[in-house]
């Protein structure tokens, strides 16, 4: 399962690091996002770094769906869905690569938007490793609910418009913790404010990760 | 696979051109027909059907008439007799059954299509039910709480929630073979199912301002009295058989649209050739409207008008 899962994620990297869709599109997209909510919220620099924290995960939300549409574009062309499953990957093994190359890419963009937080909004941040955690931990859940959203929506035409309606209500909790536990980092309070929520995205990966462990295989074989 | 397989129908042999008039086979498209509705099943739905329609008129009427103003909230505390009804019609009745029924649907032992509609009806209903509790809820909250919508816990969760089974209803809505669609919509519910307890966490932590629940507290204590428990009773026991009673009769139409969908394109056909042969235009020539028809058979009597 894991060598397998290194053999897609590596695939699906070597496919971004060639074609450099998430670099040359999702990534100004984000940086785009961030400069409209500056529009919207007015030059006042303090509303701005209010709202730094849900403004960067907003972005991050909207990244994670654009990253999850070329996730499963990659597989549609040329019946490379057919392929993957005909060569005898473990459809387990299939979702965490998956999973991890839309991790790892989230990973770089959400240092990106952080940086561009920071700079442009003038957010200040107290507490460094909590962000840090809280964006691994949110990256986990995003790029599992993601593929698997992605996954069972692979097959449909009206994907383009479905899987957001479809993904982002689920990922709620993943934005409401994530503010929050960068609301804690900046406001310079101690860690344990953000304690129960870190607890939240932990479960939420759990529950997300196990169950496409265990329902990847049927899944697939819905699309 | 396509989300636009053609979904095609069982022919079986069935009396579908027995009104023909001619003694010989018109043509060789054969219609299932629809399923039927058996008499205990019909009286079953009218039966409940009217003692919903009892249950609420009766809610209404003690709601409305017989029970007293409250101290604090006066005429305003009537909406406690509907709105906790539905609420938890929305929020446990009709998604908890969608959840069973996903999972029932999903388990290899117990898979069925009969689950695939059930939670299909269910969440269709449960939809409108949802609707209905934001609604009355934001009636309840204007003058109480001196706004329509509150960012709180359960409002939050109530609105998560109806936006989670809206995808449900788009995706369901995606054409597709009954059983692709089945297992699609099973694993869609089967997650959003999983999300709930984390939404209700999260927007917990985030902001309470609702109060407690009246009813479903826990040990299940009362905390109104007299004619007002009891019409707060009714306006469960109305809101539940009315969520039963739509549940069934959207099962049904749900079992119907799945016989069109499989036996649309036959049926049409067949009405097609028996039009050609049995009823030409008036004015037009005879021999013209069966000559369209690809396989309709010319017989004698298609001249009679």
């Amino acid at each position: 399962m894991w060598r397998d899962a290194a053999l897609v994620a590596g695939k699906d990297l070597r496919i971004e690091a060639r074609s450099r869709v998430g670099l040359s599109q999702v990534a100004p997209f984000g940086i785009v996002a961030l400069a409209l909510f500056a529009f919207a919220l007015g030059p006042d620099r303090a509303v701005m770094a209010r709202g730094a924290p849900g403004l960067f995960w907003v972005a991050v939300l909207f990244s994670t769906v654009l990253a999850v549409q070329r996730s499963v574009s990659v597989e549609s062309a040329d019946g490379a869905r057919d392929g993957l499953r005909l060569s005898g990957i473990d459809p387990a093994g299939l979702f965490l690569g998956k999973s991890a190359a839309v991790a790892a890419q989230l990973v770089v963009l959400e240092a990106l938007l952080a940086a561009g937080v920071i700079v442009l909004y003038g957010a200040h941040i107290e507490v460094p490793w909590l962000i840090v955690v809280s964006c691994v931990l949110g990256t986990v859940g995003l790029a599992a609910t993601g593929t698997l959203y992605g996954a069972l929506s692979s097959g449909l035409r009206v994907r383009e418009t479905l899987l957001p309606f479809l993904l982002l209500p689920i990922v709620a909790p993943v934005l409401l913790a994530g503010t929050r536990i960068w609301q804690a980092a900046m406001a310079g309070g101690t860690p344990s404010d953000g304690t129960q929520w870190l607890r939240l995205l932990v479960v939420f990966d759990a529950v997300y990760v196990a169950v496409g462990v265990l329902l990847f295989g049927p899944i697939l074989e819905t699309a | 696979m396509t989300d636009l397989a053609p979904a095609t129908g069982t022919r079986a042999p069935s009396a579908g051109t027995s009104d023909h008039p001619s003694d010989q086979p018109v043509s060789n498209t054969r219609v299932t027909p629809p399923p039927e509705q058996s008499a205990r099943a019909r009286t079953t739905e009218r039966v409940i059907g009217v003692l919903a329609l009892v249950g609420t008129a009766f809610t209404v009427w003690l709601g409305l008439w017989v029970t007293p103003p409250d101290k604090q909230q006066g005429d305003l505390v009537r909406l406690v007799y509907i709105h906790p009804g539905v609420a938890w019609v929305a929020l446990y009745l009709a998604f908890g059954l969608a959840a069973v029924s996903s999972v029932l649907y999903l388990w290899p032992r117990t898979r069925s299509l009969f689950w695939d509609r059930l939670a299909a009806a269910s969440v269709e209903v449960g939809v409108v039910f949802n609707v209905c509790t934001l609604v009355s809820g934001a009636i309840w909250g204007k003058p109480t709480w001196g706004v329509w919508w509150a960012w709180d816990a359960r409002l939050t969760l109530t609105a998560v929630l109806l936006v989670l089974f809206l995808g449900y209803l788009a995706l369901r809505r995606v054409p597709a073979e009954p059983e692709v669609r089945a297992r699609r919509s099973a694993f869609v519910a089967l997650f959003a199912v999983l999300d709930v307890p984390l939404v209700h966490f999260s927007v917990n932590w985030w902001n309470t301002l609702h109060q407690g629940a009246t009813v479903l507290n826990p040990g299940l204590t009362l905390k109104i009295h007299g004619s007002m428990a009891w019409t707060l009773l009714l306006g469960f026991v109305a809101m539940t058989l009315a969520f039963v009673w739509m549940l069934l009769v959207r099962y049904r139409i749900g079992l119907l649209e799945d016989w069109l969908d499989a036996n649309e394109l036959d049926a049409a056909l067949a009405e097609r050739q028996s039009e050609g042969t049995r009823t030409p235009d008036a004015g037009g020539a005879p021999a013209a409207a069966t000559a369209g028809v690809p396989g309709g058979t010319p017989v004698e009597s298609a001249g009679v008008a």
